[in-house]
């Protein structure tokens, strides 16, 4: 009897509590915790990866850092360093006040036209804030504005840089830009440059084409019968330490210009196509020198990697994997023949950015239009699988139109620069070392220098 | 035989040596040295701050000679580094009693050459 009594208690007891229990969580409920919407987690999380993405191309500006420091010579390091230090801060400023505005604010098919310090753009952007998007595509611009420094190392005047590094981040950049990613005239002809082998590569590299002949090359660097001679790097660890640093950050460059997690299959397919190609770069790259040459060449591996990073970033999320990988093997033996051909020109390029960048960015740009997939995004067939040239010939539109765009703008301003303020150091300066020139003081101060030149 | 002991501003060097080449003296040693003289030297900086650098940072240049190639040399060593300024550097002359070849073993005037 007493048991019967107890057990129907404590049923009322779990009763009872179990209906406290629902009343009081419903009650907090209706009393106004946060109702998470989906829309509001999807915005969020695609928030976090964008500026995930945005810190490590940030990160890249160390990795440019060290590669140009490590394959110039130690008396022009601190310039070099303070040149790639100040062009981030310079981008920054530029793509702020004007860049932005050129563009992705609404204008015309040739450059945006609004948006000028920020003022009147919406606070969505592709499904991110505003602020979040605009950090992305800044540290896209500093990577561009940065690639010139090393083509133009060792010789040229330090405030003839920062007036060059506002304006192609502030004007030429963005311009370019617009294009392609801020909705003109190429994107509306269906030209696809996922993550900028066109916008940065291809900008940043011809404009040091145009700035390097300008700036004509370094003393010694070629004899009197015309062969070049070695400037030896100082610190080959430091640039292999910015490879490895670049390799890491294109991650965020590639994979988080999907802008977006989605269910993450694109960013994993940038992901490895990116990785994939790197490495053939590097091991193509190693051969054809190794061939050539007689031994495998470090700074050329590097560089072989650097190029099959910049001929994917294009393509990486239009191509299967296979097809990264003849990419990357392309740029590697790409990368070797065009350092050689431009010593035959005679352009010095102490870090070889017109060949990574420049010739390896078209590289990207053409063969998305041959191995991309029309099933991946893309508005044609690639050649590879349809046999219609019409995704490469918009390609070659678009490169072409870039690389006659900057060199003939990028070859103004300097020219211009040359020719009021000066854009090449003393020929005293230039022996003495841009350190003590430029900077009063010395990268390594207290150490002995063991060259000759 | 002599041994000629120049001390040169660093970024002179290349200068000098196309000098001694078209007076077709090829052999020389380079070591880095500090040094200083009547110069009040440069204003370098760290930090914002000037510090007077007393110690300048000079290259040693020594080169073995016989008595006929010594007037050459010094001329081709003060055409490439002169400048007209404050630390273009010094020259000494030392008698050199004796030179060995180690390869070969030849002495004297053949081994310097």
């Amino acid at each position: 009897m007493v048991k019967e009594r107890n057990s129907k208690l404590s049923i009322w007891k779990m009763c009872t509590v179990g209906a406290l229990l629902i009343v009081g969580i419903n009650s907090n409920v209706l009393a106004g915790v946060e109702s998470v919407n989906l829309d509001q987690v999807k915005q969020g999380l695609d928030t976090v990866w964008v500026l995930l993405g945005a810190f490590l191309v940030f990160f890249m500006q160390a990795g440019f850092g060290m590669v140009e420091a490590g394959f110039i010579r130690a008396k022009n390091t601190c310039n070099i360093l303070t040149k790639n230090f100040l062009d981030f801060c310079m981008a920054s400023l530029g793509f702020f006040l004007i860049g932005y505005g050129l563009m992705f604010g609404d204008g015309n098919s040739f450059m945006g036209l609004k948006g000028w310090c920020l003022f009147g753009i919406e606070e969505v952007v592709n499904g991110l804030p505003l602020y979040a998007f605009w950090l992305f595509q800044a540290a896209f611009c500093g990577a561009a504005a940065t690639i010139v420094a090393g083509g133009m190392a060792e010789r040229m005047k330090f405030h003839a840089y920062l007036i060059y590094s506002f304006i192609i981040s502030a004007f030429i950049y963005p311009i370019v830009g617009h294009w392609i990613w801020g909705g003109g005239w190429l994107s509306n002809m269906g030209f696809a440059d996922f993550a900028g082998s066109t916008v940065v590569h291809t900008v940043g590299g011809f404009a040091a084409l145009a700035g390097t002949s300008i700036l004509k090359p370094r003393e010694g660097k070629y004899g009197i019968d015309g062969k070049p001679k070695v400037l030896a790097g100082h610190n080959i660890p430091l640039a292999s330490l910015g490879v490895f640093i670049l390799w890491f950050g294109w991650f965020g460059f590639n994979a988080g210009s999907t802008l977006g997690v989605t269910d993450g299959s694109i960013i994993a397919r940038v992901a490895i196509n990116t990785n994939l190609a790197a490495a053939m770069g590097g091991i193509a790259a190693m051969a054809t020198v190794w061939k050539r040459f007689g031994k495998p060449d470090l700074s050329m591996a590097m560089n072989g990697a650097l190029a099959g990073l910049v001929a994917i970033t294009a393509p990486c999320a239009f191509v299967d994997p296979w097809a990264a990988m003849v990419i990357g093997i392309v740029a590697g033996y790409v990368v070797v023949r065009g350092v050689e051909l431009l010593d035959k020109l005679h352009i010095d390029d102490p870090v070889g950015a017109v060949p990574v960048h420049g010739m390896c960015g078209v590289l990207g740009t053409l063969c998305l239009g041959i191995f991309g997939k029309q099933s991946l995004g893309l508005a044609n067939e690639g050649f590879v699988y349809s046999g219609n040239p019409m995704q490469l010939g918009i390609q070659m539109v678009g490169s072409v139109s870039t690389i006659v765009f900057v060199v003939i703008t990028m070859g103004v301003v300097f020219k211009l620069i040359d020719v009021t303020i000066g854009l090449r150091v003393s020929r005293e300066e230039e022996l003495r070392g841009l350190d003590i020139g430029e900077h009063g003081m010395e990268a390594y101060a207290g150490f002995q220098i063991f060259t000759s030149v | 035989m002599k041994l000629v002991i120049a001390y040169i501003q660093p970024h002179k060097l290349q200068d000098i040596k196309k000098a001694l080449y078209k007076a077709e003296i090829h052999k020389m040693s380079v070591t880095n040295a500090l040094g200083c003289g009547a110069q009040k030297g440069y204003h370098e900086s760290y930090r914002g701050i000037d510090f007077e650098v007393n110690l300048l940072k000079k290259v040693r240049l020594e080169i073995a000679v016989n008595e006929d190639f010594l007037d050459k040399t010094i001329e081709a060593i003060i055409e490439g580094a002169r400048t007209g300024q404050i630390g273009d550097g010094k020259i000494f002359v030392l008698d050199l009693p004796k030179c060995i070849r180690i390869r070969t073993g030849e002495e004297g005037k053949k081994a310097i050459g």
